[in-house]
């Protein structure tokens, strides 16, 4: 253990941290939108691989990230649009037609990449951008300060994301609609197409993340990229009572302790390593026990409008 | 009108005959990646393709796929599916498949089954087992490593700690200490074959901790030669295809896989009456091992000659590596 009492190592620790809680930051802020909206889209897996597969292959074949980058977040759109009109307007139970969306995505992306790459292929991806001064600051410059503008967009949305659920018209109407739809509706509020908004915000933001992966950090795509990194977006926004913060530190929290347990068996710590890769998922499982807050769980999360009921 | 009847059953008899002759071999692969993995799955479909190649295409192999059965149950009912379909040739391509060819190979006496990497053949006269003797290419990758390293750091970023992918990074790092024991080579598992994020990150981990020379195996591993590309002047070695493709001037070798001869071999004693029962071993000396040198890497001279006469002593048995 003596290893880890070194400042490099546990600046190591904290910028794999940063990396790996980015595309969890993007899916699960964007998940916060529509569950607050009482939307449980669990097709954000299916969303990001698609919108991964998007952004890489029109970054390789145009040779421009950003345009990727919109390619993934259009791609988003119309999923969440795809999402938005069996849950909303057909009122299908939402964990089924979420699941049918990730579906859809896996192989979907799958098949494209087979008929349009073929094969493992890389891209020169978004390089990390120094922010002047700050990067320069002892320890936390380097891990905050020296990073791909993807990363910094994500860390940033958390604030923007509270501003908007806290601050904003929008944010108090979504929370309306997921708390009390009848209510929301009988002062005039369109319940459908708030949640519509809703989920397709969360679907761009979950575009986003998977663009995140394939010219961010990756500089690639191949099937199933994310290997099921939505599901533990959603799971994130229950960890985070519905809150960007509380989304924050979970992401925080499960990246943190997966960049440990790669440090422990970097530096031969003597833990097998099925204990080591395990050790995010109970971290956060215990986290979650400890912490479970259902007192904030939007009371019309998972339920379909039907105006007359309540 | 006797004689009409003698000749129309010829002609029907001949029909029946050349319809046999002309029929391909049926062969169908079932895999846990995708075709196209640079990895495990991609070696065994591009050595199919090979010999389809080879032995006259289409009219004289054909050729049918599944790929990403990741999920057991579903890879088990594509091997029943393909056995009952009139396939001749089944392969199972994963060691996680054993207990699904042991349970219908017996339901299908007249159809050849082929699985691995495993040494099991059940005792089933219509199964063959296949493996690749993975530490022999890895002793390889861990003498050019050893001589290659500046930081005498390398890392290893595996999948799981199982089958080839355990094989490969024992043989690695035999290698290494056989150039040099002070050399420290750390192991990272990331408990998934798939996760290519996670794989990226334990070899970012690796980079940051000093290492400039990186290896591992499974179709995850583009993740790290992508961390390795990003890092710039860290080396990477490969296994079970070549990966030189993925990073021109940073894949000095990779381990490949050569399925060919053995499919070949199945072929042949499958058309002689033998439908299975047998074990195959791909190594140095038959030549279903092959180090791969990437001619886009400059290697120095001397180093190659380090790599070649290892590969020698292996096949000729003056070096003994142990999975």
């Amino acid at each position: 253990m003596r290893g880890f009492l070194s400042w490099s190592v546990l600046s190591g620790i904290l910028n794999t941290m940063v990396g790996l809680a980015t595309p969890f930051l993007y899916a699960a802020l964007g998940e916060t939108f529509a569950q607050t909206a009482g939307v449980v889209n669990l097709g954000v897996d299916g969303v990001m691989l698609l919108s991964a597969f998007a952004a890489f292959y029109v970054a390789l074949s145009s040779g421009s990230l950003w345009l990727g980058l919109l390619a993934a977040a259009l791609v988003g759109l119309a999923m969440g649009l795809l999402m938005s009109l069996v849950s909303v307007t057909l009122k299908a139970e939402q964990g089924v037609s979420g699941i049918g969306l990730y579906m859809f995505g896996l192989g979907m992306s799958s098949l494209l990449f087979k008929v349009l790459i073929g094969t493992v292929k890389t891209v020169v991806g978004f390089k990390p951008v120094s922010i002047p001064m700050l990067s320069r600051i002892p320890f936390a410059g380097p891990i905050l300060f020296h990073n791909d503008v993807l990363t910094y967009g994500a860390f940033l949305l958390v604030p923007v994301a509270w501003w908007v659920l806290e601050k904003t018209t929008l944010g108090l109407k979504l929370k309306a609609v997921g708390q009390n739809p009848a209510a929301a509706d009988s002062v005039g509020i369109g319940v459908g197409r708030i949640r519509y908004v809703a989920v397709c915000i969360g679907a761009v933001l979950a575009g986003v993340a998977g663009a995140s992966l394939s010219i961010a950090q990756l500089d690639l795509f191949q099937d199933n990229l994310t290997a099921g990194q939505g599901f533990i977006a959603v799971a994130l926004v229950y960890f985070g009572g519905w809150r960007p913060i509380g989304v924050l530190a979970g992401a925080l929290l499960f990246s943190v302790a997966n960049s440990f347990q790669l440090w422990i068996q970097v530096l031969g710590v003597k833990v097998p390593s099925s204990v080591a890769v395990m050790l995010p998922y109970l971290l956060t499982i215990l986290a979650l026990t400890v912490t479970a807050n259902r007192a904030r769980q939007p009371a019309a999360l998972n339920k379909p409008f039907e105006r007359g009921e309540s | 009108m006797r004689v009409k009847s003698i000749l129309i059953a010829a002609a029907l008899a001949a029909a029946i005959v050349a319809q046999a002759v002309a029929a391909p071999v049926r062969i169908a692969v079932v895999m846990p990646s995708a075709t196209t993995d640079a990895a495990f799955s991609q070696s065994m479909w591009q050595a199919l393709q090979a010999i389809q190649k080879e032995m006259g295409g289409a009219s004289a192999i054909e050729l049918k796929y599944t790929e990403n059965m990741f999920n057991v149950p579903d890879a088990a009912a594509a091997i029943r599916d393909y056995a009952s379909s009139g396939f001749d040739i089944v392969i199972a391509h994963g060691s996680q498949y054993g207990s699904s060819v042991q349970e219908i190979a017996p339901d299908f006496p007249k159809v050849t089954f082929a699985w691995g990497t495993d040494v099991d053949t059940f005792g089933l006269p219509n199964v063959y087992a296949y493996t690749a003797a993975a530490e022999q290419g890895g002793y390889v990758n861990g003498v050019l490593a050893a001589k290659l390293t500046k930081t005498k750091k390398i890392g290893v970023t595996g999948p799981l700690e199982v089958g080839d992918a355990k094989t490969y990074i024992d043989g690695f790092v035999q290698g290494v200490q056989s150039v040099d024991p002070a050399i420290t080579v750390s192991k990272t598992w990331t408990g998934s074959f798939s996760d290519v994020a996670l794989m990226a990150a334990a070899a970012k981990t690796h980079i940051a901790n000093g290492a400039d020379a990186l290896t591992g195996s499974s179709q995850s591993v583009v993740g790290s030669i992508g961390a390795a590309k990003d890092a710039g002047g860290v080396l990477w070695f490969g296994t079970q295809a070549d990966q030189a493709s993925l990073a021109p001037s940073l894949v000095v070798a990779s381990q490949v896989y050569d399925w060919t001869s053995m499919l070949k071999d199945i072929l042949a004693k499958r058309k002689a009456g033998v439908l299975g029962g047998v074990v195959y071993t791909l190594t140095l000396d038959n030549g279903g091992l092959k180090v791969a040198y990437n001619p886009g890497f400059k290697l120095p001279e001397s180093i190659k000659k380090a790599g070649l006469d290892a590969a020698q002593g292996i096949s000729k048995g003056a070096i003994k590596v142990t999975p």
